[in-house]
């Protein structure tokens, strides 16, 4: 597993392996997030139970698991969307779930987060989406503005596309205008919501470099959820798979990759048997059209 | 028997408790309705500085719904002047008719009638547009801007609806005294001098017009406040914005009808 950790968490997963510090509470200065004993629930569902989980400033990070483990309520409870019922969640050494609002927004003016779905603004057009974020919070005059938007769009190759509204982009098109508007403001942070579902190969390889590229050229920390697994693997820096609320494994793609583990060799290989269960939790299919099938 | 004893028991206890839990989440809704109100007239100062924003709104609210309002005021004006016709000239009355028809329309029907209007017509668009915006992730994209969604999108819409709710009753009542003067003078010659000259002298500015204003603010506070906080509310699905969108419509008609007839009374029940 990760190697440079001592601490045992009860289930034998070792805490914090991304930042190469001792954990505790002198937050180390090259760890971003910092993430410990966070717990959250959904009515009766545990999405999270008692999790530790750093991000190290200036990597890309991979958080991987199946559908509907939690991978998108980490990046909301990361940036402040949601509150964790126990734990702490540090950004850049602020205590995220405890934040007022003001202080809050002030510290996601340097985050960018690309939704799973886009949540570009319908009213406005692919320029004055991207264009939003600066005319928000910076004074920039009009010619700059336009300078910034074409350079964004032109990363995402979406240069030509700046007088279409959203509706008329498909679903990948639509997530590569939401990304130049996450990098907009350059921010310190992005997190990726699914960034390759959607995307043609050519595409796909683009933004695979694009992410690298933002990441190292500009000192950015980077946030990848996906499952799409080889992609992942070939940027991530460091990896964590997370499952039924827990870091089942993590380490870098080559720790992942020689993972002897059942579980992790059933996700990472996409294997139908395994320990890994397809079914939604449920009674037994047998169970289920027996006892019930009458009425 | 237990278990007979124990179904009674739960079949007396399953309605008062469902009656519980129903009053409880009716409670919690009305503590986030007053929660948005909040945080929307906190948004007002952030709004003064982007008048466009508030502008486009009430073109929105208020000069989109001109039509409706217009052509409603015009065929409820006519209907006044029929039915006010009849009456009047039973007890000899009929020149009295334009202070029947004006004073129907200043203080009840237009406000009341331009308030339902514009929450079929404006208020169950806004939440539409707020329950797909929230559907689409449209707010929480903004707020991972650090935009705030209550602010830049609801407070603008909310003194659209603001603005635009007495200037519209407005236009209902004088387009309701035109519909009163075509078929009342018009058609069923009633003296033309008389029709206005009674208006002018009986109806009166305080008692009548400001009242009928404050009339239609309420309302146009109410009705944009529900419909934006039915949107902001609403389940973040296709089927939890059309269920949002019929319970905005159906709880402003009621809550303006039920306001109205409390407006009433301590207006002009002395
Ligand atoms: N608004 C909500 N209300 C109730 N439950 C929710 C809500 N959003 C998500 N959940 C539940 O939380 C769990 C985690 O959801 P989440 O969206 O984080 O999954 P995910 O890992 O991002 O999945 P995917 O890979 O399919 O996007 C899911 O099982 C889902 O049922
Ligand atoms: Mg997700």
């Amino acid at each position: 597993m990760g190697g440079q950790q001592s601490t045992q968490f009860p289930d034998g997963v070792p805490i914090g392996g991304a930042c190469d510090t001792v954990s505790g509470p002198a937050a180390a200065p090259d760890c971003l997030v910092r993430i410990r004993g966070l717990s959250f629930s959904r009515g009766a569902q545990v999405i999270f139970d008692r999790v530790d989980l750093d991000i190290a400033r200036g990597a890309v990070t991979a958080v991987m698991g199946p559908s509907g483990t939690g991978k998108t309520t980490l990046l909301k409870l990361i940036s402040g969307q949601l509150r964790p019922d126990a734990g702490s969640i540090e950004v850049d050494g602020e205590p995220v779930e405890t934040l007022g609002r003001s202080a809050l927004y002030k510290l996601r003016r340097r985050m960018g987060m690309l939704f799973q779905s886009g949540a570009l603004l319908t009213d406005l057009s692919v320029f004055d989406n991207v264009a939003y974020p600066l005319r928000e919070h910076t004074k920039l005059n009009p010619a700059m503005v336009r300078k910034l938007v074409l350079l964004k769009l032109e990363a995402v190759g979406l240069r030509g596309a700046r007088d279409l509204m959203p509706s008329a982009l498909s679903g990948g098109m639509a997530r590569r205008v939401a990304l130049a508007r996450a990098i907009a403001l350059d921010p310190m942070m992005i997190l990726y919501d699914e960034p390759f579902t959607g995307q043609d190969p050519i595409s796909m390889g683009v933004l695979v470099t694009l992410i690298r590229q933002l990441n190292d050229a500009s000192g950015l920390t980077s946030i990848v959820v996906s499952h799409d697994v080889r992609e992942t693997a070939s940027i991530a820096d460091y990896m964590y798979i997370i499952s039924n609320g827990k870091v089942m494994a993590q380490g870098t793609p080559a720790q992942i990759a020689a993972e002897r583990s059942e579980w992790v060799r059933q996700f990472m290989d996409g294997l139908p048997d395994g320990p890994v269960h397809f079914q939604y939790p449920a009674p037994s299919l047998a169970a289920d059209l027996l006892v019930r099938g009458v009425g | 028997m237990a278990n007979k004893a124990r179904a009674l028991v739960d079949g007396l206890l399953d309605p008062l408790a469902r009656l519980g839990h129903g009053g409880l989440k009716a409670l919690a809704g009305l503590g986030r309705a007053h929660l948005l109100l909040l945080g929307i007239l906190a948004g007002s100062w952030d709004m003064l500085r982007r008048p466009r924003l508030l502008l486009a709104q009430v073109f929105n609210v208020g000069v989109l719904s001109v039509l409706i309002v217009g052509v409603s005021g015009f065929f409820v004006g006519m209907v006044l002047g029929l039915q006010g016709y009849y009456v009047l000239s039973q007890f000899g009355a009929k020149e009295s008719l334009g202070v029947m028809v004006a004073a129907s329309l200043v203080r009840e029907l237009g406000p009341v009638v331009t308030a339902l209007l514009v929450a079929g017509r404006a208020g169950s668009a806004l939440t539409a547009e707020i329950g797909l915006m929230k559907a689409t992730e449209q707010l929480s994209g903004l707020e991972m801007m650090a935009v705030d969604p209550v602010r830049r999108i609801l407070t603008p819409r909310f003194f659209g609806g603001l603005i635009s709710m007495p200037l519209l009753a407005a236009l209902f009542s004088a387009v309701g005294v035109l519909g009163g003067y075509f078929v009342g003078v018009g058609l069923l010659g009633v003296d033309d001098g008389a029709f206005f000259g009674q208006m002018q002298a009986k109806i009166d500015f305080r008692e009548d017009v400001v009242n009928g204003v404050i009339k239609s603010l309420v309302f146009g506070v109410v009705a944009t406040w529900i419909a934006l906080f039915q949107g902001h509310d609403a389940t973040a699905t296709s089927e939890g914005v059309s269920r949002a969108t019929t319970r905005a419509v159906v709880h402003s008609a009621l809550a303006v009808l039920a306001i109205d007839f409390v407006l009433t009374a301590l207006m002009f029940g002395k």
